[in-house]
């Protein structure tokens, strides 16, 4: 069983993995908890532009994903975002103009350069077939985030509570929102090149979403979204590699698994999170009728 | 009292927003220890008058002064609590931790556990009696115990004025008399000086020392018997208006038809001041 992890495309798609893995699920409950997950969701579609472009050419992918994401998230933040329906329409409409690109460069690198499968690995992800060249960036720009989002920790969750809150004491939320939307852009990166710009969404928001339903404070969240998140990247790796016996031959991709596994989760958590309710609750009024004399 | 000097001082504030003039030459004092509430219907400058005071709008003219500085240099000596904050029942966040963020949620860095940290938070949930749900997530909570949550949030920092925007709105009769009996307390154990919003002022004629009563962006401001007088409600409203006297409750009402134009009518009818 574990002979697989003796295959050097193996390795790196653990490493890289596990970078997307972690990094989408620290943002990934900030992003759920400021009730931002379309624009989560919009970023990563825009990237896909970046990454097309990055085979035309010729830099890194990661570059091209993080640089395109980054120049949507100020598109986002310009265009307006007071009100949740002005942002809502902001990102609607830069998600657009991303994907429009997208469709361009695509057919470029089709018809111009001799790049074959471009598309499927920009929009889905080939993460056995990452270049070991790109570990080290995918690490640092892990580490950026961490580093980033450590320090305005605090800031960032009271923003996410309420603006007005945050404005009070002395933290501006328009700052924070800028903040967010470029650490986001960071994460969004390492996981369209892990799994590809359009379901980099599943990792972002999908062990966020279920850890926060089981976690009672944002440390716990965050920790339980990790753990999530990494299970099903690991697993996933796992399971395409392991199915190429399965299908005589055609393995299926890493992705497909990776994303099956988080969906599975999150309703795992759905069930999981009712149940604990009901049991608190029965919990406390059995609690109750003791200490009634 | 009056030899102390006032720890919030409004003086002629006049605010416009987007070109239209929303508060007249409001002014009034209010001392520490004291209960003052500021009371008017909806659309009548509360809000704005409230989102001044914390620096949060600039004023057209008129000075706002906190501890005899401007607004916005002694935020540190205001706690706030807005009207409603929507917390989703999925919010991983305890009460605890809330009112924690209070304390230092502009701090950079992780928040590590700290006694001393605990300790002022316990105080601060004690004072609003929230220690039973301290350890619950603020989206399970009733409205009035968030409401209590969110009180402790402003309290933690022991801020001298505590500014409450419509506390009673939303809240059962049960709940409404406990946040009285609530602020009351803070007043006499914590020497707060409490600034709150309603549009009806009967659940605060108890606690309240002071009223700023205001009626399309201008005040009429003194004790209760000063200011709910029927020449003086008149002259605000523009139109003359009855003073009702019930069981210690107050009524205001618009006088009958004839003797007032019937669209300033409907603009009072159903509101219980």
């Amino acid at each position: 069983m574990f002979a697989f992890l003796s295959s050097q495309p193996v390795q790196t798609a653990l490493i890289v993995g596990s970078c997307a893995a972690l990094v989408s699920a620290l943002i990934g409950v900030f992003t759920v908890l400021r009730g931002n997950a379309f624009a989560g969701h919009a970023l990563a579609d825009v990237s896909s532009a970046g990454g097309a472009a990055s085979f035309l050419w010729g830099i890194s992918p990661l570059l091209g994903f993080l640089g395109m994401a980054w120049i949507a998230a100020f598109g986002m933040e310009f265009l307006g975002v007071r009100k949740a329906r002005e942002r809502d329409l902001a990102t609607g409409i830069v998600l657009g103009a991303g994907l429009g690109l997208s469709a361009l460069f695509l057919y470029l690198d089709v018809t111009t350069t001799s790049t074959t499968g471009a598309a499927v690995s920009v929009m889905f992800g080939s993460l056995f077939a990452i270049s070991q060249g790109l570990i080290w960036p995918a690490i640092l720009a892990v580490l950026a985030v961490f580093l980033l989002v450590g320090l305005f920790y605090r800031p960032l969750i009271l923003t996410a509570v309420d603006p007005d809150l945050a404005t009070l004491r002395g933290v501006s939320p328009r700052w924070m929102g800028l903040l967010q939307l470029l650490v986001l852009g960071l994460a969004v990166a390492v996981c369209a090149l892990a799994i590809g710009a359009v379901l980099a969404t599943a990792l972002l928001i999908g062990p966020a979403g279920a850890a926060i339903r089981l976690s009672r404070r944002p440390a716990q969240a965050i920790f339980w979204a990790m753990m999530i998140a990494l299970t099903a990247v690991w697993s996933g790796i796992w399971m395409a590699y392991e199915s190429y016996y399965w299908f005589s031959g055609n393995a299926w991709p890493v992705s497909f698994f990776v994303v099956v596994l988080i969906f599975l989760f999150y309703l795992l958590a759905m069930f999981g999170s009712s149940w604990q309710h009901k049991y608190r609750r029965r919990g406390i009024t059995s609690l109750r009728r003791l200490q009634e004399p | 009292m009056t030899n102390q000097s006032p720890i919030l001082a409004v003086a002629d504030l006049s605010v416009d927003l987007g070109g239209r003039s929303i508060l007249r030459d409001v002014s009034f004092d209010l001392y520490p220890g004291q209960l003052c509430a500021l009371i008017g219907e909806n659309g009548a400058g509360k809000t704005t008058l409230l989102r001044t005071l914390l620096g949060l709008i600039t004023q057209r003219a008129g000075t706002v002064l906190i501890g005899a500085a401007p607004a916005r240099e002694h935020r540190e000596l205001v706690g706030y609590v807005p009207q409603k904050i929507n917390f989703d029942p999925d919010l991983p966040l305890r009460t605890r931790d809330l009112v924690r963020l209070g304390l230092d949620g502009q701090r950079l860095g992780l928040p590590f556990f700290n006694g001393r940290t605990r300790h002022v938070v316990d105080q601060a949930l004690q004072a609003v009696g929230a220690e039973d749900f301290a350890d619950q997530r603020v989206g399970e909570l009733s409205g009035g115990q968030q409401q209590r949550a969110v009180i402790a949030h402003a309290l933690v920092r022991k801020p001298r004025l505590l500014i409450l925007d419509e506390p009673l709105a939303n809240l059962d009769f049960g709940s409404a008399n406990a946040l009285v009996d609530l602020l009351g307390r803070l007043i006499v154990q914590q020497q707060m000086t409490v600034l709150v919003t309603a549009h009806d002022m009967n659940p605060l004629i108890p606690v309240m020392d002071r009223l700023v009563y205001l009626v399309d962006g201008r005040a009429a401001t003194g004790t209760v018997a000063e200011v709910v007088q029927a020449e003086v409600l008149s002259k605000l409203y523009g139109y003359p208006v009855s003073v009702l006297h019930h069981g210690g409750r107050i009524l205001v009402l618009p006088d009958a038809p004839e003797n007032a134009d019937v669209a300033n009518m409907n603009r009072c009818a159903g509101h219980g001041v």
